[in-house]
């Protein structure tokens, strides 16, 4: 008796959880995210469904383990391989763990691409950056000079000083300064990424350069806290605060003004031209090979580099008009 | 006229064989596994594969490796939440082995042995010092993780030597790998450790009243070192196979595998309290959760649902036969 209500339970909980069967002539790609609940992916999660909707015979499964572990990722790309989807475009928990699980994937036919965060080369077919170094830099400077048509003084706000994507990001922003006259980098400063010390030094940067018109921050630590500081000291107005930051952390920035605008890859078009060029590569519209380029749909294309890796596009900028729109999503 | 009083019997079982095979924790447990089989061949076109049914048993048969230690651990009354961090040591091991230019004999070696010295250690903070294991293991939980981040930092340990893959990836005969040959060898051997031996009288014993097993005449101390040893050891064993199978090693590894496997364990019908459980309990119970995970993830179920859905089997399973016997 009690083992007959077991089985008739466990079959019932099994069965409402049953997800509907699609025609079977749909493209299935799933979406394997870092874990499920976060934001930022369920954001992609949303630009997926676009590009499906946009595309027409696609079925997109979102899924990801409960919490960002390599070993729970690893489970769930063996039951999509069991399910045999046709393509599998994941953000990866552990660039090398995956390796092996997805090398499967690939051996039984499954188009595997990374993106957002990457997989070693020899487990994907290629990977989608969200932006590059190049366009990172030259946006921080841009978002400093659409506020400044008469020039002025800027600083960077950058991590801590080894930080190799900052310098890098840094590196690309002073090359293509002589693209913007009259913008004036005085001083690189590092706030380590602690909200206190990023604070004191944009303190510092404000009673040192008196005439200074713009702080820029590439990392979300020190956007806030500068953003923080200009509006302790009653500088909203005089002073900008720029760089990347979060939506949900920087809407209160953009209401009081002292940041006018800021920029971070949008993870509805990161999901949106994950999924297209997911269906090219099942298609067979496009090869993952260096020099190839995949389409994208409204992202236009990626161009593959040397190691088939591309970037999809400048990062987003967000302001007074489209920040309300994302802080609640990331 | 008086008739005679029927003559007294008091059995010394109350039931048969069969009845008592039947209303057992066991019972339940294949019941349950039967029932898991059956609706997932009918909820997904997929699962009645053998390469994929091949794929699924990966979900459990590293975890279930260390649940047969942890289970006559918890029987002898003890715990060892150690074994993840034991695992991430050990697979730290095996990197540095890999780094120094050791071969595969070597490197598997070197992660076997780092889980044996660990369970030493744990073994000789309870046994030999009497520390309540919970306390220890929960210190050297972090302590056995955190030299393995000291090692690492953010880095990782790749490349391992073709021969390695092996162990985690390789298939002894057509769909069987070797981490389901392991898992069986080991059950059998536990089985036979804890169900035919005196050692495993003792760990009941020690389990049910230890003062009582001392004056017995068991060396409980001694027992408790072993079982320390051999949760140590299964987990070296598991780091080889885990390591393997991901061809890498990172300090995160097999974050939060302790309470799976000890989920495992007490699903297995073991008395977390101690005294109580057997080995084909734990295998079967193994056999369920790697079910159920698979076959939830064939269905695309999100996997705090499947989390839910185990904790429920979980509190399910163990309050059945209270609610039975209530009657």
């Amino acid at each position: 008796m009690s083992i007959w209500k077991k089985a008739l339970a466990t079959a019932a909980v099994a069965t409402a959880l049953m997800t509907t069967t699609a025609a079977a002539e749909n493209v299935k790609i799933a979406l394997v995210v870092k874990a499920l609940g976060i934001g930022f992916f369920e954001a992609a999660a949303k630009g997926a469904e676009e590009a499906a909707k946009e595309l027409g015979d696609v079925e997109i499964i979102y899924t990801g383990p409960t919490d960002t572990t390599a070993e729970g990722q690893i489970e769930v790309i063996n039951s999509l391989i069991a399910q045999g989807v046709n393509a599998i475009a994941v953000s990866a928990n552990d660039k090398d763990a995956l390796v092996p699980t997805l090398q499967k994937a690939m051996e039984r036919g499954i188009t595997v691409i990374s993106w957002d965060s990457g997989v070693a080369a020899e487990g994907r077919m290629m990977h989608l950056n969200p932006s590059s170094n190049a366009l990172i830099g030259n946006t921080i400077i841009k978002l400093a000079a659409d506020h400044l048509p008469e020039g002025g003084d800027v600083a960077i706000l950058s991590a801590s000083a080894t930080a190799t994507n900052q310098n890098i990001w840094i590196e690309e922003a002073k090359k293509v300064l002589p693209n913007y006259p009259g913008i004036n980098l005085v001083a690189t400063v590092y706030g380590d990424d602690l909200a206190d010390k990023s604070y004191r030094e944009a303190q510092g940067l404000m009673a040192t350069y008196p005439n200074l018109k713009a702080i820029i921050a590439p990392t979300t630590v020190g956007i806030l806290a500068a953003s923080q500081a200009v509006t302790d000291a009653g500088k909203i107005g005089e002073i900008n605060v720029t760089g990347l930051g979060l939506p949900s952390e920087m809407a209160g920035a953009v209401a009081s003004g002292a940041t006018k605008s800021f920029a971070i890859w949008n993870p509805i078009d990161l999901g949106y031209a994950a999924t297209m060029i997911s269906y090219n590569l099942v298609k067979g519209n496009a090869k993952a090979e260096p020099g190839a380029e995949i389409g994208m749909g409204r992202m236009g294309a990626a161009k593959l580099d040397d190691g088939n890796e591309a970037a999809m596009s400048d990062p987003f900028t967000y302001d007074s008009s489209n920040i309300d729109q994302f802080k609640s999503i990331f | 006229m008086t008739t005679p009083a029927p003559p007294r019997l008091i059995p010394d079982r109350l039931h048969g064989r069969t009845t008592r095979a039947l209303r057992s924790w066991e019972a339940i447990l294949v019941a349950v596994a039967i029932a898991v089989f059956i609706a997932n061949s009918f909820l997904s076109p997929y699962f009645l594969n053998a390469w994929n049914l091949s794929d699924a048993t990966f979900n459990f048969t590293e975890k279930a490796l260390i649940a047969f230690a942890m289970a006559m651990l918890i029987i002898a009354g003890e715990i060892d939440l150690s074994v993840a961090s034991i695992i991430a040591l050990a697979s730290t091991a095996m990197g540095l082995a890999m780094t120094a230019g050791a071969g595969v004999p070597v490197i598997v070696a070197t992660g076997i042995a780092t889980g044996v010295i660990c369970g030493a250690i744990n073994g000789f903070l309870v046994a030999g010092l009497g520390l309540p294991s919970i306390v220890v293991t929960i210190g050297t939980m972090s302590l056995f993780r955190g030299v393995a981040f000291i090692v690492l930092g953010d880095q990782a340990f790749t490349g391992y030597p073709p021969g390695l893959a092996y162990f985690g990836q390789g298939y002894v005969w057509w769909v069987i790998s070797f981490e389901l040959v392991l898992f069986a060898l080991c059950a059998v051997i536990y089985w036979a450790l804890l169900h035919r031996t005196t050692f495993g009288r003792a760990v009941y014993a020690i389990g049910n009243n230890a003062t009582a097993a001392q004056f017995s005449g068991i060396r409980v101390a001694r027992v408790r070192f072993i079982l320390f040893l051999l949760t140590g050891l299964m987990s070296g064993i598991a780091a080889v196979c885990l390591t393997s199978r991901l061809g890498s090693t990172r300090p995160s590894i097999a974050t939060g595998w302790e309470l799976e496997v000890v989920t495992m364990v007490v699903l297995g019908g073991v008395n977390i309290l101690g005294g109580s459980g057997t080995i084909p309990g734990v295998v079967l119970a193994a056999i369920i959760m790697g079910l159920v995970t698979f076959g939830f993830g064939l269905l695309n179920v999100p996997g705090i649902v499947m989390s839910i859905f185990l904790g429920a089997l979980l509190i399910g399973v163990i309050a059945l036969p209270r609610l039975m016997r209530r009657k």
